[in-house]
Order: C-alpha cells, then structure tokens, then sequence
C-alpha cells in the first residue's frame, strides 16, 4: 500500500521578457509526473542535468511552488500545507542535500544542528533531547565527543552523515535523498550508501533517490524512473530498466555508462553508435513533433514507457 | 616512425607546498614516462596529488609558496627547472591543457574565435585571415555544429559540452605533442562524456600526441586509456597498462578500490568500504607503507621499511610487498611465510 501519491505534478517558471517585461513563455521544469511511495522502498528518479529532477525533489519537500497537481498524504491532500509547522506531512519527509558542507551552518554546533528538528517536531526535554542527539550521533556511527565540534572539523563524508543524522532525526517516512553522494569519493561514497541501506532497514523508510549516476542508482533503487525535460520516459523496476529497457532515452543513457572492462570497450563504442543513431532515426516514435516526450503507457505490471506507435504527423 | 618514443619523463619529481614556513610534499617521488600515441591515464581519489602532478609539468604553481625538485624531461629540457618566459613557449604549444570546468577555463568577455585564436597568435606566425580560417578547422576538428556562428559567440551561449569541445579546441590549437586533460568529464553528464572521450580518443589517433588523462573515475579509465598509473598520497602506487590493471590488479588499494564501484551488471548487495580517510597533506605519513593505516588487519612485517616499486610482470609495477600478504578483511589467506 502507498502512503504517499504524487499526481500529474507540474512546475513551471515563467519567462519574462518584451517590453514591460511581462511573462512571455514557460519553462517547463517538471511536466505531469506521477508516482507512488510504499513503505521501506528506494525509488530512484534519474536523468541528465537540467531535466528537473532536482526540481521534483524540491517541490515535494515544498521548496518550490507547484503550478498544478496534487500530493496526497496519507489519504490527505497536503498540496498547500507543506511548508506549515506541526504539520506532520512536514516531520515526516526529510531531505538530504549534495553539498553536506553548505546544507550545515558553519557557525553552529553538531548538537545545534540536530536539535533544531527535534526543537521543531518533537517538544522534548532538555534531557531528552540531549539523549536523542546521541543516539542520532550513535546511529550514524560519530563519537559522542562530535556533539561540540563545528562542521568544518568534519571530511566529506562525515559532514554527510551529520546531514543524514539530521534527517533521520524527527523518524521521517521518507527521506528525498538528492545526489547525496556526488560530492564524495569512491571509498567514502561506499560508506554512505551502504550505511543509507542500513538504517532503512532498521527504520524502515523510503528513500526517493535522486542521482545521474546509473551505476549507484542500480545499486540502491528497487524502482526506477528516467526522466527527460520534465516528464518520464521510462519507469519500472530495476531489472525492467537495466534488462529489457525499451525507450531510446533509456538506452542512450546506458549505453553511455564506462564500464570497468577494457576488453570489451571496442564493442561498447559500436554499440553507442548504433544507438545514437537509432536515436536520430526514430525519434518520431519516442517524442512528439514538439520535441515533448509521450504520456507512459504501461507494458507491464511494473513497467511503463513513453512511447506512440502513430506515425507522425497523424496524431 | 618509432611508436616506443618517450615524449615526457618525470623523474622523482617532488612538489611541496608551503604551509607555515614548512614544506609539505604533496607529489613525493614520482617517476612516470609518456609515450607517443599513448594515453595515460592517472587514478586517485581527491587529495592524492594527481592534479598537483599535472599543474607540476606546466608549472602553473605559484613559485613563492611552492618547492618544485626533480627532472620533468621533455624535448631536452628540463621543465622543472625552466624560467618562466622559457616555460611559456611550452604551454598551450607543445604541451595542451584541458581543465575541468570549462566555464571558469574560459574568459566570459571573450568570444569564442577570438578565445582560440589567442594561443594562434601567441605561438604562429599566422596571418589573421589564415588565423580566422584555422578556428573554424579546429571547431570542425571538434565537432562543433555551424562554427561560423559560435566564433561570434560568447561562452554562455554554449551548453557545458560544447564548452568542453571549445576547450579542447583551445588545447589542440597548436598541434601539441602532449595534452594533460585533468577531469575533463568530471562537469558533464555521462552522455556528453561519452561524446568527449571518443572524441579524445579520435583526436589523439588523428595527431598521434600522447595524452595525460587525470581522473578519480575508473570506469573513464577503463574506456580509453592505454596504461594506468593509480596514485595514493602522492606517490604512484600501482602502474600497468590497462587490461592488466583491471584483470588482475593486485596492490590492497586498487583492489578495494575496484571493489567500492557500484557497478550497473553486478547485484552485490554491500559495497566494499575502504577503513579510514584519505590523510590530509599535512598528517601524511611519511615512512614506510602509506595505505598501512587502511589495512590494519595486515600484520606489520608484511610491509617494507621503505616501500618501492617492484616490476612483478612486464611493465606492472607496484609499490610495497604488502600486496602478497592482502586479503579482504574477513577473508581468509595470505599467511606470512
């Protein structure tokens, strides 16, 4: 069962210009997107820079004004109350952010920075609340002795697992996790995700996993979805993705991956050609005369893509 | 022409920076060769010295805070030891330089034709029409759709891969011998990527300089490059060329390197998690084996006092005997004998 819906959500940024410098035309950032979270799952939301799924992140959590469409909480519609306090919808989604080093404030404390949430959410006593710092400090694997010490005594990736304490800090059901490891290196990127994939089997959550890396997308997501300029062109479980994908975008994208076999790279750059082709060949059947990507039509129980058998100029 | 030629060879090059009055190395005693129609690719994660290494060849430090010793031989001379004025005959004429962010690479009031004419004027004695024609070569050269407009264009107006193709325009515009291209995919999406290394790739076929490919990401390694120098605090580690080095890599840090990627064919549930961090320049150990602290669980004697590079196959070099000893924490094996 899903807790939480997202339906035909829209973001759009006006353009101003002429004259009076009236709003001419939209960017269209994020363009009917649906999905649905259940308990304890990793869905991953991916694509190049610039197809918003930033964007989607931020106007879930209701960083971003929504042009249209609903989010259902819980049976609730919280459109408009995301940003309210005591609102639980407010408690219960968190996010983690890229940069670990510029989401902490540089003059407060580790224990200053995980109070505020519990100062917010919880109402706790000061003995309480100091008590669940350590826990929080214990579950991310700190010392106690962090508590006093300033962002800037901390690497890369502790400074993530501060950003994570403090996420997980109010029990979240979901946690939007935005490239929460493209800052970091490869040895401490594996930390962090493992350590992730350990506390949400211990808290149970849900992640929505927002990356341009396929590779640790694979790793992490149980679904998965591959948007362009602001819509999906594919979405489905991870085998769907990675075994049997079906839109060119999809494939474009996987193909482009360096893969740590150089016996085999002669082989992979023919077949990044045949698809770049295939790609400039049919592009009618996969993008509308607009250059706007088709609704999804789902081809199996988990798996949908964006894609018309019309031939163009018909429609 | 003799395809073993070495165009470049640092030896035990040595780069400190200034901290306080004393010098901390950051590359310590680095002995790498380029050859011609090679790419060599230089691995490591931040902090390990690769970039230190590339900016060391050009001399782009600042030489008040900065102790440079050693031999970087190129053409007969010695770059590490070259006047500036000298040195400046080198850079973007023999030696091209591709950085990684390519907007703050490129001047923002400039225009693009203007910007890649620059190095043209400063190193030919081309005439200013033979210039203007040579641009839109070099933007054909690179893929650059409609050339004629983006010479008039300005470095917004461009989509970050383009950007990197201006770049690297910029770099070839003299027809180096040498391009040190330091994260040159770091900024871009992997489609663009793709794009850029084969067109690296092409470029280096067509020309036949020899390339210096810095990079913490080993699938781009695994890609184009011909030989493989993995660096840790500021030493090369493990060299070998390509397929070796993937196949059978054998030095504790390649390994649990190679075993941290979240790779797209494989479903292991746990990533590999190396211990510990990376030592900052100025808590660097200094003796004995430098990934030591990462491994504790290898006994102490399986280390050397003073740990060098052992030829174990032809052209596989690596540092430390620890590697004989090395297993995963957990596993079984590699009993001392």
């Amino acid at each position: 069962m899903s807790f939480m819906e997202i339906k035909d959500l829209r973001v759009h940024y006006p353009v101003r210009g002429g004259f009076f410098n009236t709003i001419v035309d939209h960017v269209h950032a994020v363009d009917g997107i649906n999905m649905e979270f259940e308990k304890g799952k990793t869905y991953g939301l991916v694509g190049e820079s610039g197809c918003g799924k930033s964007t989607t992140g931020k106007a879930i959590i209701g960083l971003e004004k929504i042009t249209s469409g609903q989010i259902i909480y819980e049976g609730k519609n919280v459109t408009n109350q995301r940003r309210q306090r005591n609102s639980s919808y407010n408690r219960d989604i968190q996010m983690i952010f890229q940069d670990a080093h510029s989401s902490l404030n540089p003059r407060k404390r580790v224990q200053d920075i995980l109070s505020e949430p519990i100062r917010n959410f919880l109402g706790l006593s000061d003995l309480e609340e100091r008590k669940k710092i350590n826990e929080l400090l214990a579950i991310v694997g700190m010392p106690e002795d962090a508590k006093l010490k300033y962002p800037h005594e901390f690497s890369g990736g502790q400074k993530q697992r501060i950003g994570i304490a403090r996420a997980i800090a109010t029990n979240p059901k979901l946690i939007i996790a935005d490239e929460p490891v493209s800052a970091l290196d490869l040895s401490v990127q594996a930390q962090v995700l493992n350590f992730l994939k350990d506390i949400q089997d211990e808290l149970g959550l849900s992640y929505l996993f927002i990356s341009h890396d396929l590779g640790v997308v694979k790793h992490m997501c149980d679904h998965i979805s591959i948007m362009y300029k602001g819509r999906f062109v594919e979405s489905g479980s991870k085998k769907d993705i990675y075994q049997n994908p079906q839109h060119i975008y999809t494939k474009r994208l996987l193909s482009a991956i360096p893969n740590i076999e150089p016996e085999s790279r002669v082989e992979r750059k023919i077949e990044r050609i045949n698809v770049e082709k295939n790609y400039q060949l049919d592009h009618h059947q996969y993008f509308d005369l607009n250059g706007r990507v088709y609704d999804l039509q789902s081809i199996s129980d988990t798996h949908a893509v964006a894609k018309t058998d019309k031939i163009e100029g018909v429609i | 022409m003799n395809p073993t030629q070495e165009l470049l060879t640092i030896n035990n090059l040595h780069t400190g920076f200034r901290v306080k009055d004393t010098y901390f190395n950051a590359v310590d005693g680095v002995s790498i060769h380029l050859k011609k129609n090679e790419i060599l690719a230089i691995v490591g994660e931040s902090g390990c010295g690769k970039s230190t290494l590339a900016t060391s060849i050009i001399g782009l430090h600042d030489p008040n805070n900065t102790k440079i010793s050693g031999e970087i031989q190129f053409k007969g001379l010695n770059l590490a030891k070259l006047a500036d004025d000298k040195l400046n005959n080198v850079r973007g004429n023999d030696i091209g330089m591709i950085f990684q962010d390519p907007l703050s690479a490129l001047n923002p009031l400039m225009r693009i034709g203007d910007q890649i004419a620059e190095a043209l004027m400063y190193h030919t004695k081309l005439s200013k029409t033979e210039r203007s024609h040579r641009v839109i070569e070099l933007l054909n050269q690179v893929g650059i759709p409609k050339p004629e407009r983006v010479v008039r264009q300005f470095p917004h107006q461009l989509s970050g891969g383009m950007r990197q193709r201006v770049i690297i325009a910029i770099a070839i515009s003299c027809k180096p011998s040498i391009i040190i291209a330091d994260e040159p995919t770091t900024a871009l999406d992997v489609t663009i990527q793709a794009q850029i290394l084969d067109l690296l790739k092409d470029l280096q076929a067509e020309t036949e300089s020899g390339i210096i490919l810095i990079t913490h990401d080993l699938g781009v390694v695994a890609e184009v490059a011909d030989r493989v120098a993995v660096m840790y605090a500021g030493q090369v580690i493990e060299e070998a060329p390509v397929d070796e080095l993937f196949s059978n890599p054998v030095h504790p840090y390649t390994r649990s390197l190679l075993n941290s990627i979240p790779q797209t064919h494989s479903d292991n549930e746990k990533l590999e998690v190396i211990q510990g961090i990376v030592p900052s320049l100025v808590n660097l150990p200094r003796d004995g084996c430098r990934f030591a602290p990462r491994i504790p669980w290898i006994p102490a004697e399986a280390h050397e006092k003073e740990p060098q590079l052992h030829e174990i196959a032809p052209g596989h070099f690596v540092r430390c005997t620890c590697w004989n000893h090395f297993h995963f924490e957990g596993e079984e094996g590699g009993s001392l004998t």
